[in-house]
């Protein structure tokens, strides 16, 4: 059985001027491990490997990042998703300043996140026990409340490529309709007044690579069909 | 809320809007011009010139030209705000697409009325 053929992108701005590819060869004893467990054998043979991880069953979303050309959570991909020809190429999300070998700066995801304005906003008096919902109401929220946040579709999206401080992104536009869907917020009609400009919902090209990447198995860009749609009835 | 000062209508949701419509304007009169070719194989100049002598011929053709200002001034501004980062060659590249834009419009209403 022939060893895998790692290619893994390597950069520490402390020490190296230019990033640069590390090869490996791994022995997985012809298992089918996740990309996760063959970051691991990596970092035993060399412990400098840098790389985010938590949970390890896709729900912290700490370890995105692009496996052969495709972004996705390395603890839920199996080896035999990605490789091709015996080899994996394993980079840092695309589109996002890198701190070191695979860790990202996600400060301008997490911003474009907080501009959308992740909370429940309700000016009428607080009821006694709690807000209700009818189960109607509760099941317009399925597809869009399982949001991790891992960034995995924003930073596969061309649009956020380019534009990351103006443009919100697929997961800050998921989040945004969440709470425009949402029967308990009252905010709806400064949440669209905010994202109206030609920048914040209207960058999307419709390029969809953030369906195809959702290690949730969201849809990103029917939400922002949806937006627009709240756009349109609330300005024609 | 992104401010911008050089898109067309400075609003998201009516550029959108418009380059839709205008798109829909285009293929009419692109379907209308294939199936007169189609229906006149033996298209000669008098023919062509008494179409466009019609003064709703004219109309249509000028609805389709506007569309096409339109809809190229919101496409090329998307492609400059994503492509072109340094602000003096962007705006720069802003300026010759709308003077281009509006030169081909009089042209296009120039030929039209003139014949």
């Amino acid at each position: 059985m022939s060893k895998l053929q790692v290619s893994l992108y390597r950069y520490n701005p402390e020490t190296d001027s230019a990033p640069y590819m590390q090869e490996f060869e791994v022995d997985t004893q012809g298992r089918d491990i996740m990309v996760l467990n063959l970051l691991e054998m990596l970092k035993e043979q060399d412990a400098t490997v840098a790389y985010r991880r938590s949970c390890r069953e896709g729900v912290c979303g700490s370890d995105g990042m692009n496996m052969n050309g495709r972004n996705g959570l390395a603890c839920i991909t199996p080896l035999s998703h990605v490789v091709k020809n015996n080899k994996v190429v394993l980079r840092p999300l695309p589109g996002l300043p890198v701190i070191r070998d695979l860790v990202v700066d996600m400060a301008l995801f997490y911003k474009q996140y907080e501009r959308i304005q992740p909370y429940l906003q309700n000016d009428t008096p607080a009821p006694a026990i709690e807000r209700l919902q009818s189960p109607e109401e509760r099941d317009k929220l399925d597809g869009l409340y399982e949001c991790i946040l891992c960034a995995c579709c924003s930073t596969s999206c061309p649009s956020f490529w380019w534009n990351p401080d103006k443009f919100v992104g697929p997961a800050g536009l998921l989040q945004s309709y969440r709470f425009l869907a949402d029967s308990r917020d009252t905010a709806t009609r400064e949440r669209l007044s905010d994202l109206e400009d030609p920048f914040s919902v209207f960058r999307c090209r419709g390029i969809m690579n953030c369906v195809a990447v959702c290690p949730k198995g969201l849809n990103p860009t029917r939400a922002i069909g949806k937006i627009r749609e709240m756009l349109l009835a609330n300005a024609t | 809320m992104v401010t911008n000062i050089t898109s067309f209508s400075r609003s998201g949701l009516s550029d959108w809007i418009i380059q839709r419509a205008s798109a829909l304007v285009m293929a009419v009169y692109t379907v209308f011009l294939v199936v007169y070719l189609l229906l006149h194989p033996q298209l000669d100049y008098a023919t062509w010139s008494g179409l466009f002598q019609q003064t709703w011929m004219r109309i249509f053709s000028l609805l389709a030209f506007v569309s096409l200002a339109a809809h190229a001034w919101i496409g090329l501004w998307t492609v400059t705000t994503d492509y072109i980062k340094p602000t003096a060659i962007r705006v720069s590249a802003q300026f010759a697409i709308i003077f281009a834009i509006f030169v081909f419009l009089v042209w296009g209403i120039q030929v039209l009325w003139g014949a």
